[in-house]
C-alpha cells in the first residue's frame, strides 16, 4: 500500500512544566526545590493526510493542535511515535524537507521588521535557492492575487495585521512548497481581511494542488476551505471527517424558527416547550431547539394549529456542535482523570 | 566530474546567499543610524576616565614607569583595547539569542533551510561592519590627536599582519564564546546573570581594565590559560611589541584552538538546545 503524503504513528508529545505556587514564600523555596509537571500536549496521534488535501485542525486552546504542528514542520521533536512527511522525518531537519514545506503561524512574523518586504523576499529567495526568472514568477502572481504590488516598498513594521499577514503568505510560498502548515492565519484580523485571505488560499490550494493542515478558531476559515475536518481535544483525535459528518455525529437537533401571525401569548410560549426548548425568542419569532426525528410531526402540530408567516428548519452554528464536542471531551476526560486518581 | 560541478555551484549558491544576508543586514544596521552614530562615539567615553585615573596613579607613585609601561604607554595600550573590543564585544548578541528562544521567533530559523548560527554570524558581521563604517573617521581622528603616546611607533608588516589575523580571530572568538552563553537559553530561559558574570570575567580578564602583564606572575600566568586575553589584551601587546615576535604564532595558535572549542561548544549546544526545545511562544 503506498504511503501517504503526510503520516503519523502515536505520536506523543509530554512537556515538562515548572510548577510555581502563589506568593513570595513559594517563590524562595522554588530556589531550593522545584516541583515539575508533566503535560501531555498530544497524547498519540495517528493520521494520513493525502497529498492534496487541505485539512482542518480543530480543538480548544491546549488541545495540541498547534504542537502537532509543530512536530510536523519539525520545530520540536516528540516524546514518542513517527511522523513522515513526503517521506522524511521532520524533526531531523534536513534541508530538502525544509525547501518543501513552509509554515505560517499568524502571531509570528516571519518578515525582517524595520525593511520592506520585498527585501525578505529577497533573502527568502537566496535561501531556498531559486531560480531569478521563478522567483519573478511567483512573486508577480502572489502580489497579483493578494493585490501587494504597491506595498512592496513598505517597511513591514508600517502595515496593517492584514498586510502583513498577506506578505507572510508570500514569503512562504516563494518557493512553492509542496506541503503547508497554516497556524491561525486569520487571527486578529477583520472580516474583510480574513475573507481575502480564505479567497485567495482556496484559489491558491485549488490550482497548486498543494497539501494544506490549517488550525482555526474561525469556523468561516474552516467552512470556506476544508472538506476535511481532525478535531483535536485533549491531545487526541476526537473526530476525522467531513464537517457536515460532525453534525450528524455530534448533535440530534435541528433548529426550527416560526414566525407567528398570531400574537406570542404565555400559553403559546408554554405550548411551544413540549416540542423543544426554546433557543430565541424575538417576537414575533421563536427558535426551538428540537429533536430531528420529532421535526415532522412538530411542525404538522403547529400548523394545524396556528398561522405562521415564515418557517425556516435549520442545523445548529458550527461553532455550537464543536463547543457541545470540546465540552464533552473536556468533560469526559476530567472524570477519567479522577478515576485515574481513585484507582 | 558531475558531483564536483554540482558541489561547486552549491558552495557558489550557498557565498550568494550568505552575501544576500550581509547586503539586508547591512540596509536594516543603516536603518537607526542616529542611535548607532551615537552608540559609537559613546565607546570613546570610558577609556577617558580611564586615561585619568593612571595618569593619577602615575602621578601618586612618583614614577614615569609601572612594570614595562610608561604613562604614554599605558594611554596606547587602553586605545588599542578599544581596537580589540570593538572587534570581540558582541553588544545583544547573548540576549538577542535568549529572546529568539523565549518569545518563539527562533522556530522561523529552525524551520528554513539555513545554519542559525551561520545566520548570527553574517548578520554580526553587517553589524560590526555598519560599526567601522561609522567609527573609522572618528577612530582615525583620536589616533592622529594621540600619535605621541605610541612611543615605539608603527611595528612591522610581519606584526602587523599578526596584529589584524589575532583582531579577527578575536571577533570569531567573542562571538562563538557570547553565541555559547546565549544558547544557554535552550536550558535557563534567564540567562541575565550568566551575562552579568561573564562580563565581569570578561572586563578583569582580557585585559580590558588593566594591563594582563602588571599582575604578578602566577596570576598572569593562570590568566594566559584561559581565553579571555584574546578578547582585549593579546592583540594591543603584539602591536605594541610586549610579545616577542617568535612567540606571536604560537600564542595565535593557541587562539584558534579555543575558537575551534567554541565553535565545537556552540555547535553542540545547539543540536542539544534543539532537541530538547519545547517551541515556547505559541
Amino acid at each position: 500500500m503506498p504511503m501517504a503524503l503526510i503520516e503519523l504513528h502515536n505520536l506523543q508529545k509530554t512537556y515538562r512544566v515548572y510548577q510555581k505556587k502563589e506568593g513570595l514564600r513559594a517563590s524562595i523555596k522554588g530556589l531550593f526545590k522545584r516541583t515539575h509537571k508533566d503535560v501531555h500536549a498530544v497524547k498519540g496521534i495517528d493520521l494520513q493526510v493525502e497529498q492534496g488535501e487541505f485539512v482542518a485542525f480543530l480543538g480548544p486552546n491546549g488541545a495540541g493542535k498547534t504542537t502537532t504542528l509543530k512536530l510536523l514542520s519539525g520545530v520540536i521533536h516528540p516524546t514518542s511515535g513517527t511522523a513522515s512527511v513526503m517521506g522524511y522525518t521532520p524533526w531531523h531537519r534536513e534541508n530538502d524537507y525544509r525547501r518543501r514545506f513552509a509554515l505560517v503561524m499568524g502571531q509570528k512574523n516571519q518578515l525582517w521588521w524595520d525593511l520592506p518586504a520585498q527585501e525578505s523576499f529577497r533573502l527568502h529567495q537566496q535561501i531556498y535557492g531559486i531560480e531569478p526568472q521563478q522567483f519573478q514568477n511567483t512573486l508577480d502572481e502572489l502580489t497579483n492575487l493578494l493585490d501587494l504590488r504597491e506595498l512592496l516598498g513598505q517597511p513591514v513594521r508600517e502595515l496593517s495585521l492584514g498586510e502583513r499577514m498577506k506578505m507572510e503568505l508570500t514569503a512562504a510560498l516563494l518557493h512553492s512548497p509542496e506541503v503547508l502548515f497554516l497556524d491561525e492565519p486569520t487571527i486578529g484580523l477583520d472580516v474583510v481581511a480574513q475573507h481575502n485571505i480564505q479567497q485567495f488560499l482556496k484559489y491558491y490550494q485549488e490550482k497548486r494542488k498543494i497539501t494544506i493542515l490549517l488550525t482555526s478558531h474561525y469556523m468561516k476559515d474552516v467552512a470556506a476551505l476544508c472538506k476535511r475536518v481532525v478535531i483535536i481535544a485533549d491531545g487526541r483525535i476526537q473526530y476525522d471527517g467531513s464537517l457536515s459528518g460532525i453534525i450528524d455525529e455530534t448533535t440530534n437537533r435541528k433548529l426550527v424558527t416560526l414566525q407567528f401571525a398570531d400574537p406570542l401569548t404565555d400559553q403559546l410560549m408554554n405550548s411551544l416547550k413540549r416540542f423543544g426548548t426554546v433557543v430565541r425568542h424575538e417576537a414575533p419569532r421563536v427558535t426551538l431547539g428540537v429533536t430531528r426525528d420529532d421535526v415532522p410531526a412538530m411542525l404538522t402540530a403547529i400548523l394545524d394549529a396556528h398561522d405562521i408567516d415564515d418557517l425556516i428548519v435549520e442545523e445548529p452554528p458550527l461553532e455550537e456542535v464543536i463547543a457541545e464536542v470540546f465540552t464533552r471531551v473536556s468533560e469526559s476526560s476530567a472524570v477519567q482523570a479522577t478515576e485515574d486518581g481513585n484507582c | 566530474m558531475a558531483t564536483a560541478i554540482s558541489s561547486q555551484r552549491h558552495t557558489g549558491s550557498r557565498i550568494k546567499t550568505w552575501w544576500t544576508i550581509l547586503k539586508i543586514s547591512l540596509e536594516e544596521r543603516f536603518v537607526y543610524r542616529g542611535d548607532f552614530a551615537l552608540g559609537t562615539l559613546m565607546r570613546f567615553l570610558p577609556i577617558i576616565t580611564q586615561i585619568f585615573l593612571w595618569y593619577a596613579i602615575f602621578e601618586a607613585s612618583g614614577k614615569n614607569r609601572i612594570e614595562a609601561y610608561t604613562a604614554n604607554g599605558v594611554v596606547a595600550y587602553y586605545m588599542l583595547t578599544m581596537i580589540s573590543r570593538a572587534f570581540s564585544s558582541m553588544p545583544g548578541l547573548c540576549s538577542g539569542i535568549t529572546l529568539l528562544v523565549r518569545d518563539g521567533e527562533i522556530k522561523k530559523y529552525l524551520i528554513q533551510p539555513i545554519d542559525l548560527l551561520g545566520f548570527l554570524l553574517i548578520t554580526r558581521i553587517a553589524h560590526k561592519l555598519c560599526y567601522y563604517a561609522i567609527a573609522l573617521i572618528p577612530f582615525a581622528f583620536v589616533f592622529y590627536l594621540c600619535r605621541g603616546f605610541f612611543e615605539s611607533g608603527w611595528p612591522d608588516v610581519q606584526v602587523l599582519c599578526a596584529y589584524f589575523l589575532s583582531l579577527i580571530l578575536g571577533f570569531l572568538l567573542g562571538f562563538f564564546i557570547e553565541a555559547s552563553l546565549g544558547l544557554v537559553s535552550f536550558w535557563f530561559l534567564e540567562v541575565t546573570s550568566l551575562i552579568f558574570v561573564y562580563n565581569l570575567l570578561n572586563f578583569f580578564l582580557s585585559g580590558h581594565m588593566f594591563p594582563l602583564d602588571l599582575l604578578p606572575v602566577w596570576a598572569s600566568e593562570f590568566v594566559s590559560l584561559l581565553p579571555f586575553q584574546y578578547l582585549a589584551y593579546y592583540p594591543a601587546a603584539i602591536f605594541l611589541g610586549t610579545i616577542p615576535p617568535d612567540q606571536i604564532w604560537q600564542g595565535l595558535a593557541v587562539e584558534a584552538c579555543w575558537l575551534v572549542i567554541f565553535i565545537i561548544i556552540a555547535r553542540v549546544m545547539l543540536n542539544r538546545g534543539i532537541h530538547r526545545y519545547s517551541g515556547f511562544g505559541g
